[in-house]
């Protein structure tokens, strides 16, 4: 079997059932599929791959074809109980606005990112002098998509310049496990960070 | 000609004609006492009648969109690219049934038609009909065939606003919808249009107020000239490019007004060839069709409130550089969709080919459209 991407088991845990989700960024549906199985939830996947949304279709998945870069001015506000984001902040022109878009849209939003604090980049960067290539981060400096990658400590000063919330944070490693090192020191040790968020007020 | 059938054809078909006798109220006020619908079927219907499939076709094309009539046609139906064994609307699965609009010409009561009042060819006095009345001609053409229910009912371009029109009208009739390079409403430049190719016909010295007939005439050089119209815009420009680039005929400018470019050649001959198989009254029709469709001007405007009734499961599709029904159209469909929490899907395709694309074997509409239609392979199936 296909083995789970790490941060999804985690959103399912978080997500109540039987809410409305829009997740940005879909690719071909795993995660709307395993939470309309595990928490019934419905809703729609954007995705701006035309294969991945025929693998959507295939799953069953509402899929819209979006380029989340143009924004979410076809949602209205409020209009989701959840906008979910795994693994595409960091590749967004920019991750800001869309963060206050998904927060407008949604009454929470969940985000996960790899965190560019951890060990190995580090290590990697003042070591080796060169842009860290890890399990999490495979390409290289000029072929990733990962144009806006940040440390937690980057994520949770944007949330507070920007007035949001967080809810809830967990960092997890690859094989999805979540030590009690992890949680003392989560921009150190977490490979992927997984935020509920809610815009203040 | 086909020499051989090929294999994931249809093969031959022959049309069937369906009479109506109750009468029929029309949005404009009028009634047609009697009509006939003239229609196509394609694969079989299963014994519990869940597998039927409605195929709404789009402004000069008919109910022949699959297979050939005879081994003498020079060309298979509009959408054999879809409808056939093994292809994406697959009748090894589905009964795939395809009428001809009321107002048609192609056998369906229309302009052509003798009107029983006169014992002469309707013409000009043949009621305009809206996207709302061919709905309603085809769910009384359901019940006759016996079919509560559509497994889908899929068009495109003037086809997908019936789609839209029959999830308003019978949201209990029908699972599953496709909408394909269509609009919820006409945009002023696309009336536009509309209104030019109108006049070309109405300004043919030929027309008589729309009794060619009765002159043994028809406005050829008007009909011409909205097809010539009709046909820019249903390409793109890089497509014209493309496929004529500013090649000359002769080689060499002759500072004439004949035919000198080949982009000029080919549209005087898609003109021509469709003066030969289509009316001019019915061209008038079909376009009045398409500029009052409206769905959301019966809900205050609001589309979203107009696409609450529905029920059905959505496909939307588009072209990128279809300009005459831009994507920017279709996802104004899929918002009304979303709002209301329908279950829809949305691919905007890029190529080249313009409007017409959604006639076209392209792989990835194809690879959508198909993987949408495989649930409902499954569905029939289990």
């Amino acid at each position: 079997m296909k083995q789970q991407r790490p941060d999804l088991q985690t959103i399912c845990e978080w997500v109540q059932p039987k809410t409305r989700i829009l997740d940005l960024g879909c690719g071909d549906g795993t995660l709307l599929a395993m939470l309309k199985k595990e928490r019934n939830v419905n809703g729609y996947g954007l995705e701006i791959e035309v294969s991945k949304i025929v693998k959507c279709i295939q799953a069953g998945v509402n899929a819209i074809h979006a380029d989340l870069n143009a924004g979410l001015s076809d949602f209205d506000d409020r209009t989701f109980d959840y906008v979910v984001m795994t693994q595409a902040l960091q590749a967004v022109d920019r991750p800001d606005r869309l963060l206050n878009d998904m927060l407008r849209v949604g009454n929470e939003g969940i985000v996960t990112f790899p965190n560019f604090g951890h060990w190995r980049s580090r290590l990697q960067l003042f070591f080796g002098g060169h842009m860290p290539v890890t399990r999490t981060l495979p390409s290289k400096w000029f072929n990733t998509q990962n144009i806006h990658l940040c440390t937690l400590q980057d994520f949770e000063q944007l949330c507070i310049d920007n007035k949001i919330n967080i809810l809830q944070r967990t960092v997890v490693d690859r094989a999805h496990k979540s030590s009690f090192l992890m949680k003392l020191f989560p921009n150190l040790l977490g490979e992927i960070a997984i935020y509920r968020i809610q815009n203040k007020t | 000609m086909p020499d051989t059938i090929p294999e994931n054809s249809v093969g031959l078909v022959s049309a069937k004609t369906m009479h109506f006798d109750v009468p029929l109220a029309l949005a404009c006020g009028r009634t047609l006492d009697t009509y006939d619908l003239v229609y196509e079927t394609y694969g079989e219907l299963n014994a519990d009648k869940s597998n039927a499939i409605l195929i709404c076709h789009a402004l000069s094309s008919d109910h022949h969109a699959a297979g050939y009539n005879s081994m003498e046609d020079r060309k298979p139906g509009w959408w054999e690219t879809c409808i056939g064994p093994g292809k994406v609307i697959d009748t090894n699965h589905f009964f795939v049934v395809c009428p001809n609009n009321l107002g048609g010409c192609k056998g369906s009561t229309g302009p052509t038609s003798i009107n029983p009042e006169s014992g002469k060819p309707y013409g000009p006095d043949f009621p305009i009909v809206t996207v709302k009345d061919w709905v309603e001609s085809q769910a009384r053409f359901a019940d006759k065939l016996n079919i509560d229910s559509w497994l889908a009912v899929i068009g495109g371009s003037l086809g997908g606003m019936q789609v839209l029109q029959w999830n308003i009208d019978f949201p209990d009739r029908i699972k599953h919808a496709a909408v394909i390079a269509a609009a919820p409403k006409l945009t002023a430049q696309n009336i536009g249009f509309n209104e030019v190719a109108r006049q070309a016909i109405m300004h043919d010295p030929d027309f008589y107020e729309g009794r060619y007939h009765d002159h043994d005439t028809v406005p050829r050089r008007g009909l011409m000239l909205a097809r010539m119209l009709g046909h820019i815009t249903y390409l793109s420009d890089d497509a014209m490019r493309e496929k004529f680039g500013r090649e000359l005929r002769q080689g060499k400018i002759s500072y004439g007004f004949d035919v000198e470019f080949q982009v000029e050649s080919y549209l005087r001959y898609q003109g021509e060839s469709f003066v030969d198989r289509f009316d001019a009254n019915t061209y008038l029709l079909m376009t009045k069709a398409l500029d009052y469709f409206d769905p959301a001007g019966d809900y205050d405007d609001n589309l979203s409130t107009a696409m609450s009734f529905a029920k059905a499961n959505f496909l939307v599709i588009s072209f990128s550089s279809d300009w005459r029904f831009a994507p920017e159209r279709s996802r104004e469909i899929v918002k009304a969709l979303q709002d209301n929490d329908h279950d829809v899907s949305y691919a905007e395709i890029e190529v080249p080919h313009g409007h017409d694309a959604f006639l076209i074997p392209i792989k990835e509409y194809l690879a959508v459209f198909g993987a949408w239609m495989s649930h409902l392979v499954n569905e029939v199936s289990a």
